[in-house]
């Protein structure tokens, strides 16, 4: 049909861009805006990641030299050339067995009961915010619970295993949010398998879904742990020492653990204390780092293994 | 060999000749195991099952047919308990088992399922060996005879024994689908149960599985009554004794309209609705 | 049942959580309304000297709270560009190779205990960038701000990622089939289709920044200072606690009230902001699921 007047007067007009001369300036122009704004954003995901080598290259340099078997097996000093992490890492063990202990239990028990038995009513959805808040508070204030709840009301003191229980309390909702992914990964279908054949709920989750969901809650619970290593702030709270010129011996003892000697060095004013400070973080990143590959490597495992 | 007259476009399907029900043309005389009485079934408020009342003969093979969607999962679903372990899902009516209502407050419906079994659509053996699936069942009911044996039956029973009595210890989720499904169905007979309930037990396998299948659940029959639900009418007409078609109402909750032997039902179905069905001018 | 003592027991793991938050509220507000018996409400939030530890006591948290949020804020300012650039970067241009390098080293960085931050801020940040810049003390709220802002690049990209992966491809298509750049779509399009997400990624970290510790302790000082000066040194609502924590403070006194009373601000802040942030990611969820 020809371009021009339509019956009744409606006129056709020839469609609005090919009336626009795209100029090859124009095309330029947008290309050129193009490429800066992906490379300023490229260069934004990378800024992560030059922040991780420059702070892994400072403390490395400055720490890596004093690093040696004594460092381990001193004690803190005066003298920041003799001074050692061994009693806080000692407390750092100590600390971290009990903490397991009592969390990891608690939070399966905990994500067991919110993913397989809970029914779906107000009480399970006030647990299910609360866990969720739990996650945001800042690590301080359970310090402070710690401290009124642990120390003095159960008179537990500035022990270990005040320390374990604050430190537990922290690392609880991480660990029940990982518990529940893990057990997600089970499918449904299993499930309705046992329970057809007559297995009650726990049975079924004790011998199908608990084993099957194992290696996947493992993952994030080595992964909650390895945060609880690092956490300082609760343990000071609750009165964990700077200067601990002993090895504990018992739960009960006064006690401390390696980010704590770490700070206490980073505190001095001395430079010679700052290295010692870098050489502890070395020993601490390592240990994280090792729990980490542990974790990513059961992640890894379990994820061949899987046939579904 | 299963033989089948090619069907004629405007005549039901025809009942192949080797396979003659024997009974008389009524519903067996003797008691039948299940019998539903006026069951409903929502879905929160959604109205899935409509007044249902059937009578399942013992041992033999009784077919659920209808067009998808019409609720037959659901229905065989809330002959073990099994509905109910959906959120917001609500039974009521009586489903009498041996003369006994499953649904009574005192009945513990785990009881039900060691009496009532399931087999599922898509073959789902646990991700543990061969022998730990069937085991399983024994083990949690505390049995007390020798594992092994026991095992071995219910391997044999289903048909499965040749085929993986050198893998006993082998990840069953490695078996084919047919032999996937065959070992849930080993593992369901192991407890066994007085009715096995087959959820489109064939639908995600093969032509060759599935026909295994179908020899297999002949053969149960000696001992167990079996209530298949299936989609497929040639596999309904191929395996069942007797057929209950289910059909949609309006508001898309579902109803029996017509129950009898199988001959009948394919060559002179009652129900208007059933010939429709049968004839694929619906569903 | 006989499961009933099975089920009891998970049941006693999933309270356990609930007993946690009855706790801190309880222990906070308890030691709290015994500090405002005698410290008036009015003088903890309007006087600006905060000095329970001299002879000459005053007891106003200002100090305390504007050191906290100054240094929040600065964070953020230089956390959510950079990490919202490096969201925008993986979720819309990188390849899956790219995103399978740079999202582990990502979270390797939040993993680093905070004490590594604060020493970096101390030993680092602050000699060889900020005083050159004119810093002259050792501890500046800038120095923990830049250190903070590393840590906090991770959450704020992840979450905002997140946020915009949840964008349905089809908005995507759209933009792209009208005939514009990657760089269009994904501010002009995916950005605004995932806004109350990105929000709540930024009140998440705004509200783990107020309640971060150690790197204030270490970085920021220790004495309290009413100033919006970020060379300056100045003391946060936790360095506080801290302070407190590792002198001998008898149980019962006044002082040791304080660390509860600060404690309580601390608690309110962060959980208004975790609140929002929930209610936010609560409505981004309903629109696109």
């Amino acid at each position: 049909m020809a371009p021009g007047p339509l019956p009744g007067g409606v006129r056709v007009t020839a469609p609005i861009l090919t009336q626009t001369p795209l100029g090859r300036r124009h095309v330029m122009r947008r290309r050129i805006a193009a490429a800066v704004a992906e490379a300023l954003l490229r260069m934004a995901a990378m800024v992560g990641i030059a922040a991780l080598v420059l702070l892994l290259t400072v403390v490395t340099r400055d720490g890596f030299h004093r690093l040696s078997w004594d460092f381990i097996t001193s004690f803190p000093s005066r003298f920041p050339e003799q001074a050692g992490i061994r009693a806080a890492l000692l407390g750092s063990i100590w600390v971290m067995a009990l903490t397991t202990v009592i969390a990891v239990p608690l939070g399966i028990g905990a994500a067991i009961y919110l993913e397989e038995f809970a029914p779906r009513n107000w009480l399970t959805r006030i647990i299910e915010t609360n866990i969720n808040n739990l996650a945001g508070v800042p690590s301080i204030v359970y310090g402070l619970l710690g401290l009124a709840l642990f120390v003095r009301a159960m008179e537990l003191g500035r022990s270990i295993l005040a320390g374990a229980l604050t430190l537990a309390l922290v690392v609880l909702p991480i660990i029940i949010v990982s518990g529940r992914e893990g057990l997600r990964t089970v499918p449904p279908s299993i499930r309705e398998a046992a329970m057809a054949l007559g297995a009650t709920r726990w049975q079924t989750v004790r011998h199908q879904v608990l084993p099957a969901a194992l290696a996947p809650m493992m993952t994030g619970i080595i992964l909650a742990l390895s945060r609880a290593i690092g956490e300082t702030a609760p343990l000071i709270t609750i009165g964990a020492l700077l200067f601990v010129p002993f090895d504990p011996r018992g739960p009960l003892d006064s006690f401390t653990v390696l980010p704590i000697q770490i700070f206490n060095w980073v505190s001095r004013p001395q430079p010679a204390f700052h290295e010692a400070a870098a050489a502890g973080i070395i020993v601490l990143l390592t240990v994280l780092l090792s729990m980490n590959a542990i974790a990513i490597a059961i992640r890894y495992w379990s994820e061949r293994r899987r046939q579904w | 060999m299963v033989s089948q007259d090619t069907p004629r476009p405007s005549n039901p399907i025809q009942v192949p000749v080797h396979h003659i029900t024997t009974g008389p043309q009524q519903p067996s005389a003797e008691e039948p195991i299940v019998e539903v009485e006026g069951l409903n079934a929502w879905y929160g408020h959604f109205h899935t099952l409509k007044d249902i009342n059937l009578r399942i003969p013992r041992r033999r093979i009784t077919a659920i047919i209808g067009p998808s969607g019409c609720g037959k999962s659901t229905f065989i679903r809330c002959l073990n308990r099994m509905h109910e372990l959906v959120p917001g899902a609500r039974v009521e009516g009586k489903v009498l088992f041996e003369g006994q209502d499953i649904y009574d407050p005192q009945v513990d419906p785990v009881e039900v399922r060691t009496r009532i079994g399931m087999v599922f659509q898509k073959p789902n053996p646990f991700p543990k060996s061969v022998f730990e699936n069937v085991a399983f069942g024994l083990r949690i009911h505390g049995y007390r005879g020798n594992l092994r044996e026991a095992v071995e039956r219910s391997l044999k029973a289903a048909a499965l024994w040749d085929e993986v009595k050198d893998k006993l210890h082998q990840n069953a989720l490695r078996l084919s689908g047919g032999q996937q499904q065959r070992l849930c169905i080993a593992r369901t007979i192991a407890i066994e149960p007085e009715v096995i309930l087959m959820d489109e037990p064939c639908s995600a396998l093969d032509p060759i599985a599935t026909l295994k299948i179908e020899d297999l659940m002949r053969e149960l029959t000696q001992r167990y009554t079996i209530v298949i639900v299936t989609h497929n009418m040639q596999q309904a007409a191929r395996v069942s004794d007797y057929t209950a078609v289910m059909m949609m109402d309006e508001d898309r909750g579902g109803r029996i309209v017509e129950f009898g032997p199988t001959r009948e039902v394919f060559t002179n179905p009652k129900d208007p609705r059933t010939e429709a069905y049968i004839t694929g001018r619906i569903g | 049942m006989r499961e009933a003592p099975i089920l009891a027991v998970l049941f006693l793991c999933a309270l356990a959580s609930v007993f946690t938050t009855i706790g801190i509220v309880v222990v906070l507000s308890e030691e709290a309304v015994g500090f405002f018996r005698q410290v008036s409400i009015v003088e903890f939030l309007t006087e600006r000297r905060w000095t329970p530890l001299f002879v000459e006591k005053h007891f106003g948290v200002l100090p305390l709270l504007s050191a906290t949020f100054l240094i929040a804020l600065l964070a953020l300012a230089v956390a959510v560009p950079v990490g919202l650039g490096a969201a925008i970067y993986l979720s819309e241009y990188a390849s899956a190779r790219v995103r399978g390098v740079l999202k582990p080293a990502l979270e390797v960085l939040a993993g680093i205990p905070t004490v590594v931050y604060g020493y970096f801020a101390l030993t680092f940040i602050a000699p060889q960038i900020l005083r050159p810049l004119g810093q002259e003390t050792a501890f500046s709220a800038l120095s923990a701000a830049l250190a903070m802002s590393i840590m906090l690049l991770p959450l704020v990209s992840s979450l905002s990622e997140d946020a915009m992966r949840a964008v349905p491809a089809s908005l995507r298509e759209a933009g792209y089939a009208l005939g514009s750049s990657r760089l269009e779509v994904a501010v002009r399009v995916v950005l605004p289709a995932a806004l109350s997400g990105v929000m709540a990624a930024v009140l998440l970290a705004l509200a783990r920044a107020v309640g971060e510790t150690m790197i204030v302790t270490i970085a920021a000082g220790n004495i309290p200072n009413l100033s919006w000066n970020p060379l300056e040194a100045m003391q946060a609502l936790p360095a506080y606690i801290v302070q407190v924590s590792l002198g001998d403070t008898p149980a019962g006194s006044l002082e040791y009230k304080t660390i509860f009373a600060v404690g309580l601000s601390l608690f309110a802040c962060t959980l208004l902001l975790n609140v929002a942030a929930q209610w936010l990611l609560a409505r981004f969820r309903e629109v696109y699921e």
